[in-house]
């Protein structure tokens, strides 16, 4: 005779999935509630910066989340340093309120927006993208934010729009790092204008479900996952429209090796190291870097026909 | 001051204890979680800033045992030339080992192809025969003019250091810069004190002339 064991642990007992892989936002959350109720005073603050409750998103990976401690203590953010650790621990003195963002240009609509109507601008969504350093490093990163789409149609760009500027706060007493002239403050960043309209180009407001660190860009900043990462704009002030392409900080610092594109390829080197790979952080070997960090299949067509080397 | 030999043994085994200190902060942040999000990245970098300042230290000796007219301080520049040696040898490891697991086709590419890998290697391969002939035996073996014009290479090693640091910075050269600012100032020591010495020679054949 055949006596059945009960199975040791019952189908109703076992994580989904999906519950599962958002165990560190339980987490978080759960910290963030224990913050709350050990500390009430603080529980108003701890409250404030967790983000209203967040859309998936099909674009999203489902690769193995970066630890967030990593994510926030190590940045390259030259306005608080050129040390990694440097923007954790200098970065304190950004005040991220009030703040506006001044968007003009070549639009129909100019308009300088307050960070509260910014946040409100559109259903916020996480997005889970591969981040790609141009020194050979990678993490996985939850952002929240929208498309920037959404704003640029707001303000109704005029048919001179080609390309989109991102200019990042310029206040050497907020960011000290500013008073070392490693590179052209403010901070300039640009996109072709399909670039900043494709549905993959975040207007980022925050990461791990709670409003951005300011040692990552608060309190907006842009995310452009197929690029280098800094072609990702931070703490951004004005989004200005233009007819010519952008003089970028890092075009001005080393044209030779920092291209207005800055394309994540793995078959155009960096003049004086390889791009081949990658060391994701947290991971032993190194692995081999994607073309377009992964999101070919996506944004490929907007450079179809184009010489990748030169435009680099 | 001259110290007495019992003093300058005191004095090495404290200097040899000090060199330790660079690798046991190393070591202390590795188990206590303190290296970077990128420890390999951070090892690599400490490694390699201790190597050059280990270069440093050792080309000080001789200006500073000039200026300060203190010939003894030549009997602790072995053991500084060698703990530049001992850090070079981690930092290569680090890389050999840890940033690039034994990838000899990808190391063989970056020795040939990235101009900084290409010096920083050539820098260490040129010191390890300065390490190994650092002994009295080896000193005696080569005879002291051959010794002496074999490890004037040192010269050639820290330029090819220095340059290694400052071709692999991204953007900020301040701290490149200061290394080469100090080697320019030792040489500069050196270069000066030649110059008197050959002037007081001359001076002194016009006399006896």
């Amino acid at each position: 005779m055949l006596i059945r064991r009960p199975a040791d642990i019952a189908p109703s007992e076992i994580t989904p999935h999906s519950v599962y892989r958002r165990r560190r936002e339980f987490m978080l959350s759960a910290a963030a509630l224990g913050a709350a109720a050990l500390a009430p005073g603080l529980g108003d603050a701890r409250a404030a910066t967790k983000l209203a409750p967040l859309a998936k998103s099909p674009l999203s990976t489902s690769e193995q989340l970066t630890a967030y401690d990593a994510v926030t203590s190590y940045n390259n953010f030259y306005e608080f340093g050129t040390d990694k650790e440097d923007p954790k621990e200098r970065a304190g003195s950004l005040k991220t309120r009030p703040w506006t963002v001044q968007v003009d240009g070549e639009v129909s609509k100019p308009q300088t927006f307050g960070i509260e109507d910014l946040l409100k601008l559109a259903p916020m969504e996480e997005r889970i993208y591969r981040l790609r350093c141009v020194e050979a490093w990678s993490m996985v990163v939850p952002w929240a934010g929208f498309p920037l789409a959404e704003l640029v149609k707001r303000v109704q760009p005029t048919g001179n729009a080609k390309f989109v500027e991102f200019v990042t706060l310029l206040d050497p007493a907020q960011m000290p790092g500013q008073k070392i002239p490693v590179l052209e403050w403010p901070y300039v960043e640009g996109l072709r204008l399909d670039e900043a309209m494709h549905p993959l180009t975040l207007l980022t407001f925050g990461l791990y479900g709670q409003v951005l660190p300011n040692q990552n860009g608060a309190p907006v900043r842009i995310v452009v996952p197929w690029k280098y990462g800094f072609k990702s704009g931070k703490s951004i002030v004005r989004i200005r429209f233009t007819e010519q392409q952008p003089k970028t900080s890092w075009m001005l610092a080393g044209p030779r090796e920092y291209g207005f594109y800055s394309n994540v390829n793995p078959t155009v080197d960096h003049p004086r190291w390889s791009q081949a790979r990658e060391r994701r952080i947290g991971e032993f070997r190194k692995r081999d870097t994607l073309m377009f960090n992964g999101y070919a299949d996506q944004v490929a067509s907007l450079y179809a026909g184009m010489d990748l080397k030169k435009n680099f | 001051m001259q110290p007495k030999p019992e003093q300058i043994t005191r004095i090495k085994a404290a200097v040899f204890a000090v060199c330790l200190i660079p690798l046991a902060l190393l070591v202390w942040r590795a188990l206590t979680g303190g290296l970077t999000a990128n420890p390999i990245e951070d090892i690599t970098h400490h490694t390699g800033w201790w190597t050059l300042t280990f270069l440093m230290v050792t080309l000080s000796v001789t200006p500073l045992r000039l200026l300060l007219n203190a010939p003894w301080l030549l009997r602790l520049r072995r053991m500084l030339g060698l703990f530049a040696f001992f850090y070079a040898s981690l930092h290569f490891s680090t890389w050999l080992v840890l940033d690039q697991f034994f990838d000899w086709d990808a190391m063989l590419k970056d020795i040939v192809k990235r101009p900084y890998i290409t010096i920083g290697f050539t820098a260490f391969v040129l010191l390890t025969p300065l390490a190994a002939t650092s002994t009295n035996a080896m000193v005696r073996r080569l005879g002291a003019r051959r010794w002496q014009a074999l490890h004037r290479l040192v010269y050639v090693i820290a330029i090819l250091g220095v340059t290694h640091f400052w071709w692999l910075v991204k953007k900020d050269i301040r701290e490149p810069l200061a290394f080469a600012m100090l080697l320019a100032i030792l040489f500069a020591i050196r270069a000066w004190h030649a110059l008197g010495k050959r002037r007081r020679g001359s001076a002194v054949m016009q006399r006896t002339l």
